[in-house]
């Protein structure tokens, strides 16, 4: 289907293209690699902006007190420590130094052929999900929370602000609803400017936790010379941070009036 | 204005301190003043006198920490406003007492339309619907002179101009029919043509409603036009106090006499430089402990390095802060250590 849809495929009697290590075409070996990749740096990125947007609104309401203090210090460590550190100290905890049985013990390779058909295998897949998901959630939740800390910031301190407050409105509407609207402007930008490199996968914490998501894959085929299959990754890549680039755009213009174009 | 009657609102001893690295900052001192119905008290004082900042701490709407009020009562409606729980203050808020800002270019949220804002305080002070609501949105836009109401109301405010952004303001500060509206320099940001439109529109709107106004400004000529007494303020204290007549035709303070003649004339030879008051005014480090215009003032005299003046009375409604003002020490006398 995807063959037929970039007019790759071969029974239109066009060259398809054809992966220089498997032989397989690339588009075939994308799309089986793809679920992996969405399941794991989707989910974590998922994840992290549902943490992050209230610890960033938290952190700036109660600017310097102990919640926003040991925020900061979080997200400092998330930041800053690299995934492939928080990644095995993870597994050395929860996949060695937890016994076997505990329900605290976490597979520390991702299981591909691992199908979701019953609630036993459903929970054995959000096993296997949790320490790559919390290990790239923790990394995007930084990153986001901080943005959103600082736009927050900047919004309270605005005139409207007091207006909002001499109208009588309760701090829940205040914070929650003027001052909230006016600070997802900036951050909605950078949450969709970030969604390319869900598909992009996580190169790293794919490597350590054994997902063979995207991002092994363009490491194998960059280590293998094969050109086809870099080819098509890098230039997927780059149509996804176009298109999202484009999105972030038009989001920018419904969140805010002053730049609408009508 | 009528005479006699119990003022709607009355402050006392209100004092407010602003906690910053520096150290404490007591930017309103002892500051009494009452308000009758009806009545349009205007505040003029120059920058950093602590004219917004006392109107601010009334309706509690200075961020704390760092302000802090440390003492006074503000009494309004049977209450006091500085020991009230926080749901009836903002019921009082935007309810009873409407506030109007300086800069309309920044009071306005940009991401929701006016009608949405207009109608916000209507829906929670009088529990009207969405529909009922938007009704009375575009009585008010028509009261404050917006034409084409009805289709203004979806509009947002990057869509008006600054004069029509004040009017709003003041849309919204009279949504609910307020006692008492405070305007805190509401024409400041806009230009002459467009302040005086407003002005204008206050008065009307003043004499249709029956509200009484504080009406905070650093122009005397606006207060001239428009107040039925003046409240002069200096270091967070108040000085000068009388009708507005008065206050022009006798000013008692050495403050306020200083002020008037710094309205630069137009009839009249054009004098090459402007006048000016010399000096700083005071930096509020410590609870004031002399007379705060002592180091700029020209009629200084040997008491004031010793003692505080109290507002002494001058005749029925007007009163000064200064020894030239107390009956109690002769005129002559203390004139004749001026130096």
């Amino acid at each position: 289907m995807i063959d037929a849809m970039f007019g790759t495929n071969f029974a239109d009697g066009a060259q398809r293209i054809i992966s220089f290590q498997s032989r397989s075409p690339v588009f075939d070996i994308i799309a089986e690699r793809m679920p992996q990749t969405l399941w794991v740096v989707g989910m974590s990125y998922v994840v992290g902006v549902l943490i992050a947007l209230p610890i960033g609104i938290i952190s700036a309401y109660k600017q310097y007190s102990i919640f926003d203090q040991i925020g900061t210090l979080i997200s400092m460590i998330g930041f800053s420590v690299p995934t492939f550190f928080t990644g095995v100290l993870l597994i050395v905890i929860f996949s060695t130094m937890v016994p076997l049985d505990s329900i605290f013990w976490l597979p520390s390779i991702y299981d591909t052929t691992h199908e979701v058909t019953d609630w036993e295998s459903f929970k054995f897949q959000m096993r296997q999900m949790a320490m790559p998901v919390f290990v790239l959630a923790l990394f995007n939740a930084a990153q986001i929370s901080r943005y959103m800390r600082a736009s927050m910031l900047d919004n309270l301190g605005q005139d409207y602000v007091r207006t909002a407050r001499a109208k009588g409105m309760t701090e829940k509407i205040v914070v929650l609803k003027h001052v909230l609207r006016n600070s997802m402007i900036p951050v909605i930008t950078v949450i969709a400017l970030g969604v390319p490199q869900v598909f992009g996968g996580a190169i790293i914490t794919e490597q350590v936790f054994k997902v063979n998501g995207l991002g092994q894959l363009l490491i194998t085929a960059i280590q293998g010379s094969d050109i086809p299959m870099v080819m098509t990754l890098t230039f997927m890549f780059a149509i996804l941070i176009v298109l999202f680039n484009l999105i972030a755009d038009v989001l920018y213009g419904v969140l805010d009036p002053r730049i609408r174009y009508d | 204005m009528p005479d006699g009657a119990l003022p709607v609102l009355d402050v006392k001893d209100l004092k407010t301190v602003f906690k910053t690295r520096g150290g404490e900052v007591h930017a309103v001192n002892d500051v009494s003043f009452s308000l009758k119905p009806g009545e349009l008290l205007g505040v003029v004082g120059e920058s950093g006198s602590g004219k917004s900042v006392t109107m601010m701490s009334l309706i509690g709407l200075l961020p704390s920490p760092p302000a802090e009020v440390r003492n006074g009562t503000v009494m309004f409606d049977g209450d006091d406003l500085l020991n009230v729980d926080a749901a009836r203050m903002r019921d009082i808020r935007g309810g009873d007492i409407g506030f109007v800002f300086q800069d309309p270019m920044t009071s306005l949220n940009p991401v929701f339309t006016v009608g949405m804002q207009i109608a916000e305080p209507l829906r929670k002070h009088m529990g009207m619907n969405k529909k009922a609501a938007r009704a009375r949105a575009v009585e008010l836009l028509e009261l404050v002179g917006i034409p084409d109401a009805e289709r203004r109301l979806d509009d947002y405010p990057h869509q008006f101009s600054g004069g029509m952004r004040q009017r709003v303001m003041i849309a919204i500060a009279l949504a609910c029919d307020p006692k008492v509206l405070i305007a805190d320099e509401p024409t400041t940001a806009l230009d002459v043509t467009i302040q005086a439109q407003i002005l204008e529109l206050m008065k009307e709107l003043r004499t249709k409603l029956g509200m009484a106004v504080i009406w905070i400004t650093h122009d005397l000529g606006v207060i001239a036009g428009i107040a039925d007494r003046v409240i002069v303020m200096y270091g967070g204290q108040i000085v000068e106090h009388a009708p507005v007549a008065d206050l022009f035709a006798d000013p008692q303070h050495p403050y306020t006499q200083a002020l008037l003649t710094t309205i630069p004339s137009v009839s009249g030879e054009r004098s090459k430089r402007l006048t000016i008051i010399e000096g700083q005014p005071p930096i509020l480090g410590a609870a004031p402990t002399l007379c705060p215009f002592r180091d700029r003032c020209n009629k200084r005299v040997e008491i004031c390095e010793r003692m505080m003046p109290q507002r002494y009375p001058v005749s029925g409604q007007h009163d000064a802060a200064c020894f030239h003002a107390d009956p109690g020490i002769p005129k002559e006398k203390a004139v004749g250590h001026a130096g």
